[in-house]
C-alpha cells in the first residue's frame, strides 16, 4: 500500500509543511522546562489548536508534538516510563484532525535527537539508539502517524540508528539534519555527505533535507548543496524564521511572514519538494508561503548572491562543500 | 621537517625524538585525538625531567589550542574535538597528582551549567569537555538550575569562573536574573562570568552584564584563559 506522503508526491510537485511547535506551544503558555509532549495528553485541546493553525494556514502535513518523546530526553521530566503513551496520544490528536480536513494532509510522527553524543565519542550505543527510537516509532504508529519525521539532527551515527529502528517498526519516514556550524551540522557533516548517506540506507527515506539551524538563507544553501548531487529524492526544507534577536528584554525572529513567503518561493526554485519553517515560524507565516507558493511562478535557481540579497547573508563564508571547501586540516601522521 | 609526515609508513618510536620533536609530535597526537600515544608521551618527557606544569603548558595546552583554533574556523568539528580532549584527558590525568604534589599553578576551575527552564545540554557538555581538555577544572550543575543552585555552587565550589548556557529563546533572559541576583549580594565581581548558547550574541552578553558571551566552545576555553590570566595579573587572590 502506498504511504499517503508518496500518494500526495506523486500528485503534486511541491508540498507545504508546517511551521514552529516550540514558538507556538510557548504562546500558549507552555511553561519554560516543562515537556511539550506532557501536553499530548495533558491539554490535548491546545495540541488540536496547535494542528489546525497549520492545517488552516494550508499545510499538506504537519509535525506531531513529539519531537522529544524519546526515553533519553523525556528522562529530564522523569516520564521515561511515557514514551509510548505521550507519542501515542499525540499522534492520535494528529489522525483525528487530518481525517476531517476534507483534504489530504499527511500526519508525520515527529521524532527528534536523543541530546547524546554517540559512541565511540559519548556514551550512545548504537544498539541503545535504536532501541530508543524504536519505542518513540512504535506509539507514533499506534497513533496513526502516516510517516515518521526525524528532524534536527547532527550525527550521521544518529540518522542511522533512527532510520534501522523505522525500519524496525515497518514505517515509512523522511529526516532532516539541522547545519548550524559553517553550513555543516554540529558534528561536521556537509550537505553532500548526508545525501552520500541517505543513498546508502537499507531503509532510504521519502525525502530528506534540512530544518532549523541557522536563518533562511543558510538553509537555502544548504538545499542548493543536496540539490547539485543530483539525487531524485525529495528534497525537504523547514527553515526558521530569520534569526532570534535579543530587543528590550524580549526575543523576537526577525524573519516577517513577507520574508518567509519569498524563502518558501526561493526554496522551490532551489529543488525543495516540501517546503515549511521551523523555529519562529507562526501562522501567519505558513499563510504567506501557502498564498506565495500557490500564486507566484517558479524560476530558475538561485545563485548564493541573489539568496543573500532576498533573505540575508550567510553566516559562514563556506559550507565546506564544492571547490571552495575552506581551508584545510593540519597535515598529521595519521590521516592525509 | 625532522619527522616523518602521513605519507611515510614507517612506525615512530616515540621516545627516540628529541624534546622539540617529540612536542611536535604530541601536538599532531592531539589532534589526531591519540590517547595512548599522548600518554606514552608524557611519561617520557617527565623521565627527561620536564616539570610537570611545563609538559601541561607547552606540550598539551598548545596541541589542544590549535585544535581549538581549527574547531573555530570549521576546519575540524565536535567528533574530533571530542577525541581530542579525551587524549588531552588521558595526559591530564597522569599529571593531575604531580601538579598538585608540585604546587603548580591551576589554570582555573569553573561552576557550569544550563539555566532554569531549559533542558539542552549538548552545547554545555561540550565546553565542559573542552575545558577539561584544557586543564581547567570543571563542576558541571547539569540542566534547569534555578539561582539558588548557581549561588550554593559558588560558595561551596569557589570557581573563578561561572559558565550559564541556554538553548532557548525563552530561557536565555534567566541569566540576567542570575548575575542580578549576584549585583545584589555583592558577589558579581568576584567570578568572571561567562554566557552562551545557540540564540545568544555579543549583544546581548553585554546586555544582561556578563563579562563575555562565548560563541562556541573554543571561544569559551581562548575567553577563559583570557580573563583567568587578567585576573591573576590584578593580583586578585582566591
Amino acid at each position: 500500500m502506498t504511504d499517503a506522503l508518496t500518494a500526495l508526491l506523486q500528485e503534486r510537485d511541491w508540498l507545504m509543511a508546517d511551521g514552529a511547535t516550540g514558538t507556538n506551544l510557548f504562546n500558549m503558555g507552555l511553561g519554560a522546562g516543562d515537556a511539550p509532549e506532557l501536553w499530548n495528553v495533558d491539554a490535548p485541546e491546545k495540541i488540536r489548536a496547535l494542528y489546525a493553525s497549520a492545517i488552516d494556514a494550508g499545510s499538506d502535513l504537519f509535525l506531531t508534538n513529539t519531537f522529544g518523546g524519546n526515553a533519553a530526553r523525556l528522562k529530564l521530566h522523569d516520564a521515561q516510563s511515557r514514551v509510548r503513551e505521550l507519542n501515542r496520544a499525540g499522534a492520535e490528536i494528529g489522525r483525528e484532525l487530518a481525517d476531517k480536513a476534507g483534504r489530504p494532509v499527511v500526519v508525520a510522527g515527529s521524532v527528534g535527537p536523543t541530546g547524546e553524543i554517540m559512541a565511540p565519542m559519548g556514551a550512545l550505543t548504537h544498539a541503545a539508539a535504536v532501541e530508543m527510537f524504536h519505542e518513540q516509532a512504535e506509539g507514533l504508529k499506534d497513533g496513526g502517524a502516516d510517516v515518521l519525521w526525524l528532524e534536527t539532527i547532527s550525527a550521521p551515527e544518529e540518522y542511522r540508528a533512527a532510520a534501522e529502528a523505522f525500519a524496525l517498526a515497518g514505517m515509512p519516514w523522511c529526516g532532516t539534519m539541522s547545519f548550524d556550524t559553517a553550513g555543516r551540522t554540529m558534528m561536521g557533516m556537509t550537505s553532500s555527505d548526508m545525501v552520500a548517506m541517505v543513498e546508502k540506507l537499507p531503509n532510504p527515506p521519502i525525502a530528506y533535507g534540512a530544518n532549523c539551524g541557522v536563518g533562511a538563507s543558510d538553509l537555502l544553501r544548504t538545499v542548493l548543496g543536496f540539490a547539485a548531487q543530483g539525487s531524485e529524492r525529495p528534497i525537504i526544507s523547514k527553515g526558521n524564521a530569520g534569526i532570534p534577536k535579543y530587543v528590550d528584554g524580549h526575543i523576537h525572529y526577525d524573519g516577517t511572514p513577507e520574508l518567509m513567503a519569498d524563502y518558501a518561493v526561493m526554496a522551490r526554485d532551489c529543488g525543495a519538494t516540501i517546503i515549511g519553517g521551523c523555529c519562529g515560524t507562526m501562522p501567519e507565516h505558513l499563510e504567506k508561503m501557502h498564498e506565495a507558493l500557490s500564486t507566484r511562478p517558479r524560476g530558475p535557481r538561485p545563485t548564493l548572491d541573489e539568496i543573500a540579497e532576498t533573505l540575508g547573508g550567510f553566516s559562514s563564508a563556506s559550507d565546506g562543500t564544492g571547490d571552495d571547501a575552506g581551508p584545510a586540516r593540519r597535515r598529521t601522521r595519521r590521516r592525509a | 621537517m625532522a619527522w616523518p609526515m602521513s605519507d611515510d609508513d614507517e612506525e615512530i618510536i616515540l621516545a627516540d625524538l628529541n624534546d622539540e620533536e617529540l612536542v611536535q609530535q604530541m601536538f599532531d597526537d592531539l589532534y589526531d585525538g591519540l590517547k595512548e600515544e599522548i600518554e606514552e608521551s608524557v611519561h617520557i618527557l617527565l623521565e627527561r625531567g620536564w616539570e610537570p606544569y611545563r609538559i601541561l603548558t607547552e606540550a598539551l595546552v598548545g596541541g589542544m589550542t590549535i585544535v581549538g583554533n581549527d574547531f573555530r574556523d570549521g576546519i575540524l568539528f565536535v567528533p574530533e574535538v571530542l577525541l581530542a580532549a579525551n587524549a588531552m584527558k588521558g595526559g591530564m590525568a597522569i599529571l593531575k597528582p604531580l601538579l598538585i604534589a608540585t604546587g603548580a599553578p591551576r589554570m582555573g576551575k569553573m561552576v557550569i551549567g544550563t539555566v532554569k527552564g531549559d533542558i539542552h545540554d549538548i552545547g554545555k557538555n561540550l565546553v565542559s569537555m573542552m575545558m577539561e581538555g584544557a586543564g581547567f577544572e570543571v563542576v558541571d550543575l547539569g540542566i534547569n538550575n534555578a539561582v539558588e543552585k548557581y549561588l550554593e555552587a559558588l560558595e561551596t565550589e569557589q570557581p573563578d569562573i561561572l559558565g550559564m548556557s541556554a538553548l532557548l529563546t525563552t530561557t536565555m533572559p534567566y541569566m540576567k536574573v542570575v548575575i542580578d541576583t549576584m549585583k545584589e549580594k555583592g558577589i558579581r565581581d568576584d567570578y568572571i562570568v561567562l554566557v552562551g548558547g545557540a540564540p545568544l550574541n555579543e549583544e546581548f552578553g553585554r546586555a544582561i552584564g556578563a563579562d563575555a558571551y562565548c560563541r562556541d566552545a573554543a571561544v569559551a576555553v581562548e575567553t577563559a584563559k583570557q580573563f583567568v590570566a587578567r585576573k591573576h595579573n590584578q593580583g586578585v587572590a582566591r
